[in-house]
């Protein structure tokens, strides 16, 4: 076989197989209740900086927020 | 160290200086004498300082002056960018303004990729580059990594832009629409890009949270695929090293095919995976609160990254391209709808509970107005992707206003949104100078692009449908030239939306003028919030 049959063989079967299963772990992952706290934690990361925030200088409605995260 | 800097400076002078007096055309010769004078200049500047004591440099404040050249930068490339749209919008409308005495160098076809690659990548990339270092100082909790090395990417990146803009007036071209530079610019571009991606990474190396925050994730995708695009879509053998010109590696439809990977991929990752990296981190920020979903935001960050890559075909419908390829690309690009409409719906829905917010605060209407045309060109896009509608649409008018919708409205909002955000926070001023200015800016580039998307549907149809118009007998009804003068009224419309959006920007220099003028710059501290702070921070 030619390397142009080959390495389209390879990737419209065990690739793509390998690419999806991959994202679906990725979805699964994202969904996991047990990863609760990291998106929460990781949501939050924006607002750890401690540069002055300067429009809405004391608010922090933000903590108020309901997450659906 | 400075020795070997001025070495170097200097051998880069002579070759330069040689390819400036032998070179084989006129962009190749301009281009080396620009070369010879920026490394003169840096020898001279060099020279000057060595020996000198260096300045203490405050490692524990985060490092704007980069991030503040870059928002200066990215208000001059946009403006200028925009005047040339304006122009050649007139120059289509009035041909005229093709002056007999301005040929070669201000005809349409040269300054058309000016406009584009001054949009995209002047305006856009210097936008990417001050956000992304903004945001990964600032999501990590660390200065940038690789001290000056941030400063080689943005002056690097000017030069990029200053050779590539000069080589199309000049006539250097390869003709290949988004990626027009020569191959020396080229690879000039790729030494500037290792640099901007060893800065990223390496600030998220070092960072000092568990996390990388997803705003990050979207800027490293952009980073490294549009390396990986650059380099395959640009492979060209030179003719000669003392001429511009070259031959692509790739001939005939593997050439397109290539060519459309990486321009539909420059849209996926340039305009929309790096502009969302904006989206996650400035619009929570500005609405006070986190992002809606974080999950939504891991899927939809993975989606994207995992469709927008085989879109590419639908550029090529009805070509020498086999109909399994382009149908791929077609059925990849109406999958793409998901990730994209998810992406819109996390950004929107983060103002959940603040809807207020887009009355009272100016900014967030910058936002909610670019996720709007964000949500409104992904949905066009895949439309016309579909076989039977590019049918109509393709090489018309529909294909221009489906890009200025995501163009002006996506990527522009979002960018006019960042510099209002970024200018008093990097300057140490309260607000903007004038927040009714904002508003005036805001109308005018909202008019403006509504006139200029309405005019191009109408006469993108028109034409469309005009060029598929047949007799009773089979003949075609109208000549390519009867498609031109319908347009013109649409064509002058076009041209004032473009004055409106233009006037806009200006009033945006304007108000960015005064809000800069006459205040120091501000050294911000790095964040110094310990884990025991983290986790009193109260995390539902």
């Amino acid at each position: 076989m030619d390397t142009y049959s080959l390495l389209r063989a390879f990737a419209d079967s065990w690739f793509l197989l390998a690419m999806f299963t991959f994202f679906v772990g990725v979805a699964i992952w994202a969904f996991l209740p047990s990863q609760r706290a990291n998106r929460d934690d990781a949501a939050s990361i924006p607002f750890r900086d401690t540069t002055p925030d300067l429009d809405q200088a004391g608010d922090d409605d933000f903590l108020k927020g309901q997450s659906h995260g | 160290m400075d020795v070997i800097k001025l070495v170097a400076l200097g051998v880069i002078a002579l070759i330069a200086a040689y390819a400036a007096d032998q070179g084989n055309d006129i962009a190749f010769r301009i281009h080396g004498a620009i070369i010879m004078l920026v490394s003169g200049g840096l020898f001279l500047w060099t020279l000057r300082k060595t020996g000198e004591p260096k300045p203490q440099i405050a490692l524990d404040a985060y490092q704007d002056g980069v991030v503040r050249a870059g928002v200066i930068a990215t208000a001059f490339w946009g403006m200028a960018g925009f005047l040339v749209g304006t122009f050649i919008a007139f120059q289509l409308a009035f041909p005229a303004l093709n002056f007999e005495w301005a040929q070669p160098f201000g005809n349409f076809g040269r300054l058309r990729p000016l406009h584009t690659s001054a949009v995209i990548f002047a305006f856009g990339g210097n936008a990417l580059i001050a956000t992304s270092f903004y945001i990964v100082q600032r999501t990590s909790r660390v200065r940038l990594f690789g001290g000056n090395l941030a400063w080689f990417v943005f002056w690097g990146y000017q030069l990029f832009i200053v050779l590539a803009a000069t080589g199309y007036l000049l006539g250097g071209t390869q003709s290949k629409e988004y990626a027009e530079p020569e191959w020396y610019v080229d690879i000039w571009l790729t030494v500037v890009w290792v640099a901007y991606l060893l800065v990223f990474l390496g600030t998220i190396m070092t960072r000092k949270e568990r996390h990388i925050y997803v705003a990050n994730w979207f800027f490293l995708s952009f980073i490294i695929t549009v390396a990986m695009l650059h380099l395959v879509n640009n492979l060209a053998i030179p003719v000669s090293i003392w001429g511009s010109k070259s031959v692509q590696l790739f001939a005939g439809v593997q050439d397109a095919m290539t060519q459309w990977w990486y321009g539909h991929n420059a849209v996926g990752f340039f305009l929309t995976a790096g502009f969302l990296g904006m989206m996650y981190y400035f619009v929570p920020k500005q609405a006070g609160r986190p992002v809606y979903s974080y999950r939504l935001s891991i899927i939809h960050f993975w989606a994207l990254i995992f469709l927008y890559i085989w879109a590419g075909p639908h550029h090529l419908h009805y070509t020498a391209l086999p109909d399994w390829a382009s149908t791929l690309g077609m059925v990849f690009s109406i999958i793409l709808w998901m990730p994209s409409w998810g992406g819109m719906i996390n950004g929107l829905m983060t103002l959940d509970g603040a809807w207020d917010k887009i009355r009272t605060d100016p900014v967030i209407r910058f936002f909610v107005a670019s996720l709007a045309f964000y949500g409104m060109s992904t949905f066009e896009g895949p439309m016309m992707s579909i076989r039977a509608v590019n049918s109509l649409s393709h090489y018309t008018d529909w294909t221009i206003g489906h890009v200025h919708s995501g163009a002006l409205g996506w990527n522009g909002m979002i960018t006019f949104g960042c510099i209002y955000f970024l200018t008093p926070r990097l300057w140490g001023r309260t607000q903007m100078y004038s927040v009714s200015a904002m508003n005036w800016h805001f109308w005018l580039a909202m008019i403006g692009i509504v006139l200029y998307a309405a005019s191009m549907w109408v006469t993108g149809i028109m034409e469309g449908l005009m060029w598929r118009e047949v007799d009773d007998q089979g003949f075609l009804v109208n000549s390519f030239a009867d498609t031109v003068s319908a347009k013109f009224p649409m064509y002058v419309v076009r041209g004032l939306g473009g004055v409106m959006f233009l006037s806009g920007a200006a009033i945006m220099c304007w108000n960015m003028w005064r809000t800069i003028a006459g205040h120091a710059p501000v050294e911000q501290p790095v964040s110094q919030i310990t884990d025991a702070d983290r986790h009193a921070t109260p995390a539902e």
